[in-house]
């Protein structure tokens, strides 16, 4: 018998995989994006803007994939999973799967952009851990701006203002983090800001854990 | 009937106005005359942290306690908080024009922090008016400002780690506390900081009594 979450999880799974459109389309957004970005700096020297470059682009990809979760939860579904979950469970389930799924995504965009632009990275274990740890962070946060969108007749610019500025403390980390591991800087510089990012992904789970049951009621 | 409280703010505003501009204080190298800007632009940060804290607090109350009085309150709270960061921010940036040499500047985290809770701020109301219905409107106000208000603190907190700071008292400049703020200045600032929380408070107050005027009159 499966735990509430998991089969939460594995519906959402279910659900990307028979639909894959949606999943093929944010695919072709993140080679688009990349290609476009590559054709317009055509050679990138500095890596300050390789850093930049990179999140800008990651920070768009990963609102455009959140932006989605709660949209498809119609009345009727949602009337189903409030009689048979609890909110805890539903938005600890919707926060696991865009996290996963953010961070297969956030692997592919850096794929394709050292690619086509050019890969600047000289430490490339500390990026890696950095990519993961903001993948998770940026997907709890846009989770539960998401939800709120939701309530808001699904506004994707509204999405869009809510969470830019609360994404703005996870995004300077990351930047430091990974500006950092292009100069190959030992690990102790950037160990104080991989635990800000840690902190931070503890902090917006339980914060949205407390708030969601007060959004989720109709 | 006025209240000693409003009385009091009123008075310690204009005393501090009046001796701020007249008082002594200390000779500083580039500072000059423009120290006596902390007796204006720092307490006018503190009466916004002041408001969007009350915000905050009327906001968890919200979702404790639905009732449409602890909603007008964070919501007019958030208001004035945010119509204090409009001379907080332009006292700064005169400050900042004749002492930095610049109006603004990217490089500074408290500058960064401010634009930060202003665009949260303006988030959260336009979130506020795409809501028509208004218990959900509330609701879903109160959750995005208590989570926006944590991230902010976190942004505030972490980002001098980030940047060096040109404020004074941060990145190894000299803090006004440390030896120019002096007891002739303490006597001014000090009250400055207290009239200009009571002044936004009574400005809440007003905001208030006016916003649930308009909603008993909606909802005759």
């Amino acid at each position: 018998m499966q735990s509430p979450i998991q089969q939460l999880i594995k519906k959402e799974f279910l659900l990307e995989f028979r639909q894959k459109s949606t999943l093929a389309g944010i695919a072709v957004y993140i080679v688009s994006t990349v290609f476009v970005s590559a054709l317009c700096f055509k050679k990138i020297i500095h890596p300050v803007v390789w850093n930049a470059l990179f999140w800008v682009i990651f920070l768009f990809i990963a609102v455009n994939v959140s932006a989605k979760s709660f949209m498809q939860e119609g009345k009727g579904r949602g009337l189903y999973n409030y009689i048979y979950y609890s909110p805890r469970q539903f938005i600890l389930s919707k926060m696991a799967y865009n996290m996963v799924l953010m961070l297969v995504l956030s692997l592919l965009t850096f794929f394709f952009y050292s690619w086509f632009v050019g890969s600047m990275v000289q430490d490339m274990g500390l990026f890696l851990v950095c990519l993961l740890l903001s993948s998770t962070a940026f997907s709890a946060v846009l989770s539960l701006m998401s939800a709120i969108a939701s309530k808001a007749n699904n506004n994707i610019s509204l999405m869009a203002i809510l969470s830019f500025p609360v994404l703005m403390p996870l995004l300077l980390v990351s930047v430091r983090v990974s500006k950092n591991a292009m100069d190959g800087l030992a690990w102790s510089v950037s160990s104080n800001f991989l635990l800000i990012l840690i902190m931070l992904n503890v902090v917006v789970v339980v914060l949205a854990n407390i708030l969601f049951t007060y959004l989720w009621k109709e | 009937m006025i209240k000693w409280w409003k009385i009091t703010g009123a008075l310690l505003i204009l005393y501090t106005l009046v001796w701020g501009m007249l008082g002594p204080v200390p000779r500083l190298d580039i500072l000059n005359e423009t120290i006596r800007n902390v007796y204006y632009h720092v307490p006018i940060w503190f009466a916004m942290l002041f408001q969007m804290g009350i915000s905050l607090w009327f906001a968890v109350k919200y979702l404790l306690d639905p009732t449409a009085k602890n909603d007008i309150l964070s919501n007019q709270a958030a208001q004035v908080g945010l119509f204090f960061s409009i001379p907080g921010i332009l006292t700064g940036c005169l400050w900042a024009k004749f002492t930095w040499g610049t109006w603004w500047t990217f490089q500074d985290p408290k500058l960064n922090g401010v634009a930060i809770a202003m665009l949260i701020y303006f988030a959260y109301f336009i979130l506020r008016s795409s809501i028509p219905d208004e218990q959900k409107r509330a609701r879903i106000s109160a959750v995005y400002n208590i989570f926006a208000f944590v991230m902010m603190f976190v942004f505030i907190m972490i980002l001098p780690r980030l940047t060096d700071s040109l404020h004074p008292g941060n990145g190894g400049n000299p803090a006004f506390g440390k030896y120019d703020l002096n007891n002739n200045m303490r006597m001014v600032f000090y009250p400055a900081v207290i009239g200009w929380i009571l002044i936004s408070v009574w400005i809440l107050d007003i905001k208030k009594r006016l916003a649930i005027l308009n909603y008993e009159a909606e909802h005759e």
